[in-house]
Protein backbone atom coordinates (compact mmCIF):
# COMPACT_ATOMS: atom_id res chain seq x y z
CA UNK A 1 0.00 0.00 0.00
CA UNK A 2 1.74 2.92 -1.29
CA UNK A 3 -0.55 5.71 -0.62
CA UNK A 4 -1.40 7.59 2.27
CA UNK A 5 -3.43 5.61 4.82
CA UNK A 6 -4.15 8.25 7.55
CA UNK A 7 -7.08 10.19 5.13
CA UNK A 8 -10.21 8.52 5.54
CA UNK A 9 -12.91 8.46 3.86
CA UNK A 10 -15.81 9.88 6.21
CA UNK A 11 -19.16 8.18 4.42
CA UNK A 12 -22.64 10.34 5.45
CA UNK A 13 -25.26 9.37 7.19
CA UNK A 14 -27.42 10.29 4.60
CA UNK A 15 -25.78 7.58 2.53
CA UNK A 16 -25.54 4.75 4.84
CA UNK A 17 -30.03 5.25 5.71
CA UNK A 18 -30.16 5.37 1.61
CA UNK A 19 -28.16 1.85 2.04
CA UNK A 20 -30.31 0.85 5.00
CA UNK A 21 -33.73 1.50 3.17
CA UNK A 22 -32.32 -0.24 0.08
CA UNK A 23 -31.34 -3.91 2.19
CA UNK A 24 -35.14 -3.35 3.88
CA UNK A 25 -37.06 -2.91 0.39
CA UNK A 26 -34.84 -5.97 -0.85
CA UNK A 27 -35.64 -7.89 2.37
CA UNK A 28 -39.38 -7.45 1.33
CA UNK A 29 -39.23 -8.38 -2.13
CA UNK A 30 -37.05 -11.21 -1.48
CA UNK A 31 -40.23 -12.61 1.21
CA UNK A 32 -42.52 -11.67 -1.65
CA UNK A 33 -40.93 -13.52 -3.82
CA UNK A 34 -41.07 -16.72 -1.57
CA UNK A 35 -44.88 -16.59 -1.29
CA UNK A 36 -45.64 -15.79 -5.21
CA UNK A 37 -43.40 -17.71 -6.75
CA UNK A 38 -42.70 -21.09 -6.41
CA UNK A 39 -40.83 -23.67 -8.44
CA UNK A 40 -37.07 -23.73 -9.01
CA UNK A 41 -36.74 -19.53 -10.50
CA UNK A 42 -37.21 -18.58 -6.63
CA UNK A 43 -34.25 -20.37 -5.35
CA UNK A 44 -32.12 -18.66 -7.90
CA UNK A 45 -34.18 -15.65 -7.56
CA UNK A 46 -33.94 -15.27 -3.85
CA UNK A 47 -29.97 -15.90 -4.14
CA UNK A 48 -29.65 -13.13 -6.32
CA UNK A 49 -31.36 -10.60 -4.17
CA UNK A 50 -28.90 -12.09 -1.02
CA UNK A 51 -26.30 -11.16 -2.90
CA UNK A 52 -27.37 -7.92 -4.12
CA UNK A 53 -27.86 -6.95 -0.43
CA UNK A 54 -24.48 -8.13 0.44
CA UNK A 55 -22.57 -6.19 -2.08
CA UNK A 56 -24.92 -3.38 -0.82
CA UNK A 57 -23.22 -4.20 2.79
CA UNK A 58 -19.65 -4.69 1.55
CA UNK A 59 -19.81 -1.81 -0.64
CA UNK A 60 -20.82 0.93 1.99
CA UNK A 61 -21.66 -0.36 5.37
CA UNK A 62 -18.08 -1.76 4.93
CA UNK A 63 -16.41 0.65 3.02
CA UNK A 64 -15.12 -1.70 -0.05
CA UNK A 65 -15.91 1.28 -2.21
CA UNK A 66 -13.37 3.66 -0.70
CA UNK A 67 -10.32 0.98 0.28
CA UNK A 68 -7.60 0.44 -2.23
CA UNK A 69 -6.32 -2.07 -4.76
CA UNK A 70 -5.11 -4.35 -2.60
CA UNK A 71 -7.91 -4.90 -0.44
CA UNK A 72 -10.45 -5.31 -3.28
CA UNK A 73 -8.42 -7.83 -5.06
CA UNK A 74 -7.86 -9.89 -2.03
CA UNK A 75 -11.85 -9.77 -1.30
CA UNK A 76 -12.06 -10.98 -5.52
CA UNK A 77 -9.45 -13.65 -4.79
CA UNK A 78 -11.35 -14.86 -1.54
CA UNK A 79 -14.84 -15.03 -3.78
CA UNK A 80 -13.12 -16.91 -6.58
CA UNK A 81 -11.75 -19.43 -3.69
CA UNK A 82 -15.20 -20.13 -2.25
CA UNK A 83 -16.58 -20.01 -5.94
CA UNK A 84 -13.72 -23.01 -6.63
CA UNK A 85 -14.69 -24.72 -3.81
CA UNK A 86 -18.84 -24.95 -4.69
CA UNK A 87 -17.99 -25.23 -8.34
CA UNK A 88 -15.69 -28.31 -7.80
CA UNK A 89 -17.94 -30.06 -4.84
CA UNK A 90 -21.24 -29.56 -7.50
CA UNK A 91 -18.76 -30.48 -10.60
CA UNK A 92 -18.65 -33.97 -7.97
CA UNK A 93 -21.63 -34.36 -6.94
CA UNK A 94 -23.93 -33.98 -9.69
CA UNK A 95 -21.55 -36.05 -12.14
CA UNK A 96 -21.03 -39.08 -9.62
CA UNK B 1 10.25 9.17 15.62
CA UNK B 2 8.69 7.52 18.41
CA UNK B 3 8.48 3.52 17.01
CA UNK B 4 6.77 2.97 20.40
CA UNK B 5 3.47 5.06 19.29
CA UNK B 6 3.41 3.65 15.95
CA UNK B 7 0.44 2.70 14.54
CA UNK B 8 -0.47 0.75 11.40
CA UNK B 9 -3.80 1.44 10.56
CA UNK B 10 -3.69 -0.09 7.21
CA UNK B 11 -2.20 -3.03 8.92
CA UNK B 12 -4.93 -3.69 11.55
CA UNK B 13 -7.54 -3.44 8.61
CA UNK B 14 -5.54 -5.89 6.46
CA UNK B 15 -5.58 -8.48 9.54
CA UNK B 16 -9.23 -8.30 10.08
CA UNK B 17 -10.27 -8.65 6.39
CA UNK B 18 -7.55 -11.36 6.47
CA UNK B 19 -10.05 -13.11 9.17
CA UNK B 20 -13.12 -12.30 7.58
CA UNK B 21 -12.44 -14.22 4.69
CA UNK B 22 -11.60 -17.70 6.82
CA UNK B 23 -14.89 -16.71 8.43
CA UNK B 24 -16.67 -16.63 4.85
CA UNK B 25 -14.96 -19.72 4.11
CA UNK B 26 -15.84 -21.18 7.25
CA UNK B 27 -19.75 -20.22 6.55
CA UNK B 28 -19.64 -21.16 3.16
CA UNK B 29 -18.62 -24.35 3.94
CA UNK B 30 -21.82 -24.92 5.95
CA UNK B 31 -23.74 -23.18 2.92
CA UNK B 32 -22.22 -26.06 0.33
CA UNK B 33 -23.06 -28.77 2.96
CA UNK B 34 -26.65 -27.06 2.66
CA UNK B 35 -26.56 -27.32 -1.13
CA UNK B 36 -25.45 -30.41 -1.65
CA UNK B 37 -27.70 -32.03 0.75
CA UNK B 38 -30.40 -29.86 -0.71
CA UNK B 39 -30.10 -31.75 -3.99
CA UNK B 40 -30.03 -35.21 -2.49
CA UNK B 41 -33.19 -34.55 -0.10
CA UNK B 42 -35.30 -32.30 -1.75
CA UNK B 43 -38.57 -33.51 -0.72
CA UNK B 44 -37.53 -34.23 2.54
CA UNK B 45 -35.74 -30.19 2.78
CA UNK B 46 -39.29 -28.80 1.25
CA UNK B 47 -40.99 -30.59 4.25
CA UNK B 48 -38.77 -29.77 6.80
CA UNK B 49 -38.32 -26.16 5.77
CA UNK B 50 -42.25 -25.54 5.86
CA UNK B 51 -41.89 -25.79 9.65
CA UNK B 52 -39.87 -22.86 9.85
CA UNK B 53 -41.32 -19.74 11.58
CA UNK B 54 -40.37 -17.02 8.74
CA UNK B 55 -42.00 -14.74 10.86
CA UNK B 56 -39.08 -14.72 13.16
CA UNK B 57 -36.89 -15.08 10.42
CA UNK B 58 -38.08 -11.98 8.71
CA UNK B 59 -38.06 -10.28 12.11
CA UNK B 60 -34.77 -11.04 12.73
CA UNK B 61 -33.22 -10.03 9.31
CA UNK B 62 -34.52 -6.29 10.10
CA UNK B 63 -32.84 -5.93 13.42
CA UNK B 64 -29.46 -7.39 11.59
CA UNK B 65 -29.52 -5.08 9.18
CA UNK B 66 -30.48 -2.02 11.16
CA UNK B 67 -27.74 -2.84 13.48
CA UNK B 68 -25.53 -2.71 10.84
CA UNK B 69 -26.52 0.48 10.09
CA UNK B 70 -25.74 1.83 13.12
CA UNK B 71 -22.55 0.31 13.73
CA UNK B 72 -21.45 1.63 10.33
CA UNK B 73 -23.09 4.92 11.66
CA UNK B 74 -20.37 4.88 14.71
CA UNK B 75 -17.95 4.74 12.58
CA UNK B 76 -18.92 7.68 10.70
CA UNK B 77 -19.47 9.46 13.78
CA UNK B 78 -16.57 8.58 15.90
CA UNK B 79 -14.31 9.86 12.61
CA UNK B 80 -16.69 13.74 13.29
CA UNK B 81 -15.31 13.58 16.72
CA UNK B 82 -18.79 13.07 17.76
CA UNK B 83 -18.31 10.85 21.00
CA UNK B 84 -21.74 11.03 22.74
CA UNK B 85 -23.46 9.77 18.97
CA UNK B 86 -21.07 6.76 18.96
CA UNK B 87 -22.35 5.30 22.74
CA UNK B 88 -25.47 6.13 21.66
CA UNK B 89 -25.38 4.15 17.86
CA UNK B 90 -23.04 0.97 19.41
CA UNK B 91 -25.69 0.52 22.47
CA UNK B 92 -28.41 0.72 19.72
CA UNK B 93 -26.36 -2.11 17.98
CA UNK B 94 -25.41 -4.05 21.03
CA UNK B 95 -29.67 -3.67 21.93
CA UNK B 96 -30.42 -4.87 18.63
CA UNK B 97 -28.26 -8.50 19.04
CA UNK B 98 -29.73 -8.73 22.72
CA UNK B 99 -32.89 -8.29 20.73
CA UNK B 100 -31.98 -11.01 18.38
CA UNK B 101 -30.94 -13.42 20.62
CA UNK B 102 -33.83 -13.24 22.44
CA UNK B 103 -36.09 -13.93 19.32
CA UNK B 104 -33.57 -17.00 18.57
CA UNK B 105 -34.35 -18.22 22.52
CA UNK B 106 -37.97 -17.91 21.23
CA UNK B 107 -37.79 -19.91 18.37
CA UNK B 108 -35.21 -22.23 19.05
CA UNK B 109 -37.28 -22.76 22.46
CA UNK B 110 -40.86 -23.42 20.47
CA UNK B 111 -39.13 -25.99 17.53
CA UNK B 112 -37.04 -27.71 20.64
CA UNK B 113 -40.67 -28.11 22.24
CA UNK B 114 -41.87 -29.38 19.00
CA UNK B 115 -39.52 -31.93 19.83
CA UNK B 116 -37.13 -30.98 16.86
CA UNK B 117 -33.49 -31.00 18.32
CA UNK B 118 -30.52 -32.88 16.92
CA UNK B 119 -30.92 -37.21 17.73
CA UNK B 120 -34.66 -35.79 19.20
CA UNK B 121 -36.84 -39.46 18.64
CA UNK B 122 -38.99 -37.26 16.40
CA UNK B 123 -36.17 -36.73 14.19
CA UNK B 124 -34.68 -40.25 14.47
CA UNK B 125 -38.10 -41.87 13.74
CA UNK B 126 -37.92 -39.53 10.57
CA UNK B 127 -36.45 -39.40 7.00
CA UNK B 128 -33.24 -38.89 7.07
CA UNK B 129 -32.69 -35.88 4.75
CA UNK B 130 -35.36 -34.52 7.58
CA UNK B 131 -32.67 -34.84 10.16
CA UNK B 132 -29.78 -33.68 8.04
CA UNK B 133 -31.92 -30.62 7.85
CA UNK B 134 -32.35 -29.63 11.20
CA UNK B 135 -28.92 -30.79 12.08
CA UNK B 136 -27.63 -28.12 9.56
CA UNK B 137 -29.67 -25.72 10.35
CA UNK B 138 -29.01 -26.15 14.01
CA UNK B 139 -25.25 -26.19 13.75
CA UNK B 140 -25.15 -23.69 11.39
CA UNK B 141 -27.99 -20.38 12.71
CA UNK B 142 -26.08 -21.86 16.11
CA UNK B 143 -22.59 -20.64 14.98
CA UNK B 144 -23.71 -17.87 13.85
CA UNK B 145 -25.55 -16.79 17.31
CA UNK B 146 -22.48 -16.93 18.79
CA UNK B 147 -21.03 -15.49 16.34
CA UNK B 148 -23.98 -12.68 17.26
CA UNK B 149 -22.51 -12.91 20.86
CA UNK B 150 -18.91 -12.08 20.39
CA UNK B 151 -19.53 -9.40 18.26
CA UNK B 152 -22.22 -8.09 20.74
CA UNK B 153 -19.23 -8.13 23.25
CA UNK B 154 -16.56 -6.72 21.19
CA UNK B 155 -18.82 -3.57 20.46
CA UNK B 156 -19.37 -3.23 24.22
CA UNK B 157 -15.28 -3.45 24.99
CA UNK B 158 -14.75 -0.84 21.88
CA UNK B 159 -17.97 1.07 23.68
CA UNK B 160 -15.79 1.34 26.86
CA UNK B 161 -12.79 2.19 25.25
CA UNK B 162 -14.71 5.07 23.60
CA UNK B 163 -16.04 6.25 26.75
CA UNK B 164 -12.44 6.27 28.25
CA UNK B 165 -10.81 7.88 25.40
CA UNK B 166 -8.48 5.66 24.20
CA UNK B 167 -10.68 4.88 20.88
CA UNK B 168 -11.07 8.63 19.48
CA UNK B 169 -11.18 10.49 16.13
CA UNK B 170 -7.29 9.90 15.72
CA UNK B 171 -7.25 6.61 16.18
CA UNK B 172 -10.63 4.16 15.93
CA UNK B 173 -9.33 1.38 13.90
CA UNK B 174 -10.45 -1.00 16.78
CA UNK B 175 -13.76 0.54 15.92
CA UNK B 176 -13.57 0.25 12.88
CA UNK B 177 -12.65 -3.60 12.82
CA UNK B 178 -15.35 -4.11 15.75
CA UNK B 179 -17.98 -2.67 13.18
CA UNK B 180 -16.44 -4.68 10.10
CA UNK B 181 -16.62 -7.88 12.31
CA UNK B 182 -20.37 -6.76 12.73
CA UNK B 183 -20.85 -6.82 9.37
CA UNK B 184 -19.70 -10.08 8.55
CA UNK B 185 -22.59 -11.19 11.01
CA UNK B 186 -25.18 -9.42 9.25
CA UNK B 187 -23.62 -10.80 5.59
CA UNK B 188 -23.92 -14.59 6.63
CA UNK B 189 -27.32 -13.76 8.14
CA UNK B 190 -28.21 -12.38 4.77
CA UNK B 191 -27.86 -15.77 2.85
CA UNK B 192 -29.02 -17.55 6.06
CA UNK B 193 -32.51 -16.31 5.75
CA UNK B 194 -33.49 -17.07 1.76
CA UNK B 195 -31.72 -20.68 2.26
CA UNK B 196 -33.28 -21.64 5.90
CA UNK B 197 -36.53 -19.85 6.08
CA UNK B 198 -37.69 -19.37 2.50
CA UNK B 199 -36.63 -21.14 -0.64
CA UNK B 200 -38.28 -24.19 0.55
Amino acid sequence: MTHDTTAHHIVSYGRLVTVWLALLALTGLTVWVAHHNVGIGHVWGSLAIACLKSGLVVTFFMHMKYEGRLLRWLLFMALVTLAIFIGLTFFDVLYR
Amino acid sequence: MNHAAHKDYGGAKLGMWLFLFTELLLFGGLFLLYAVYLSRYPHEFTAAGRDMHVGFGTLNTVILITSSLLAAMAVTAIQRNERRKVLFLLGGTILCAAIFLFNKYLEWSAEIGNGIYPNSPRLASGPPGESVFYSLYYLTVGLHGLHVLVGGTLLAVVAVRVKRGTVHSGDFVLLENGALYWHLVDLVWIFIFPLYYLIL
